[in-house]
């Protein structure tokens, strides 16, 4: 386990690099998603009090 | 091609492909994780750094595979006026700046143990840079209008302009005395890398590919329904209609 975590002595590299490149990749998707769970909030607000 | 550019049909035919996209994203982003960190051999060169190159990789063919479809749905924007072909570039803008920068991070990461520099002014380095700011200039411009049609022009402009970059990031490893190496996967005569690590790589490029095929249409969506709340306010359509307005003429 320690092997592994410490990757031949490249540690300080690999590990950011995949810290980064998972932390962008979830950046993406939650901006997207929260952006779009914002206008479909808005979408049903207007329909309701349209419908009345 | 218009058919499919219809934004209602659009959302019907996204709510059907998204789950698919995502849970195949999903799956191969996990088993290219897998791969990449317990599978693949430690290079005979490299040692285990060589894992940098399974998110590098991928990360740096869809910076430029995003900037292609922003550049060719521009393309169509500015000769169709389109109004679904706008909202797929300005989209897209975002998600291929995101992997610009995962490219440009992991690159430095790799390039400090393997070169023994964070960066240099190399052609490819710097191309791929040029190409960070195109992103950022393009996000930048299409929101510097009050008229977001005249936004979207301008942006589109901008973006085909770029796209002279696409080409120079592709070749500069051969143009150029580059510090980068040349292509070992898409090269004239196959692949020069060994299979033990082309297989976990290009499950990661898949992976790739459908995270932003998923997230590229749930932009979309996000869009066309920004585009609705926007009608909606100016009292243009009825609520529940299936005809949408697209961005006003």
């Amino acid at each position: 386990m320690m092997d592994f975590l410490a990757m031949g002595g490249y540690a300080r590299f690999v590990w950011p690099a995949y810290g980064v490149a998972v932390l962008v990749l979830a950046l993406m998707a939650i901006v997207s998603f929260r952006s779009w769970r914002h206008r479909q909030r808005l979408w049903s607000e207007i329909s309701t009090t349209r419908r009345r | 091609m218009h058919r499919f550019a219809n934004p209602a049909r659009f959302m019907r035919l996204s709510e059907r492909l998204m789950p698919w996209c995502t849970a195949g994203a999903v799956g191969f982003l996990a088993v290219g994780f897998y791969l990449a960190l317990f599978v693949a051999p430690p290079d005979y060169q490299q040692g285990e750094a060589v894992r940098i190159m399974f998110v590098h990789v991928p990360a740096a063919w869809m910076a430029s595979f995003a900037y292609l479809f922003m550049a060719v749905a521009s393309a169509v924007a500015l000769i169709w006026r389109h109004p679904l072909a706008d909202l797929a570039a300005q989209a897209a803008a975002p998600l291929g700046a995101g992997f610009t920068l995962i490219c440009l991070v992991t690159g430095s990461l790799w390039g400090q143990p393997m070169w023994g520099t964070w960066w240099v002014w190399d052609a490819r380095l710097t191309s791929v840079l040029v190409l960070f700011f195109l992103y950022l200039g393009y996000i930048a411009l299409v929101h510097a209008f009050d008229d977001p049609t005249r936004g979207a022009r301008a942006g589109a402009v901008l973006a085909l302009v770029g796209a002279v970059n696409l080409p120079i990031i592709k070749f500069s490893v051969d143009w150029w005395n580059t510090l980068h190496q040349p292509a070992s996967v898409f090269r004239i005569g196959g692949p020069t890398i060994d299979r033990a690590m082309l297989v976990p790589l290009l499950v990661m490029a898949v992976g790739f590919t459908l995270y932003f095929a998923a997230l590229l249409m749930l932009r979309i969506r996000t869009a066309i329904l920004e585009s609705r709340l926007r009608a909606a306010r100016l009292g243009e359509v009825e609520i529940g209609a299936e005809t949408v307005a697209g961005p006003a003429q």
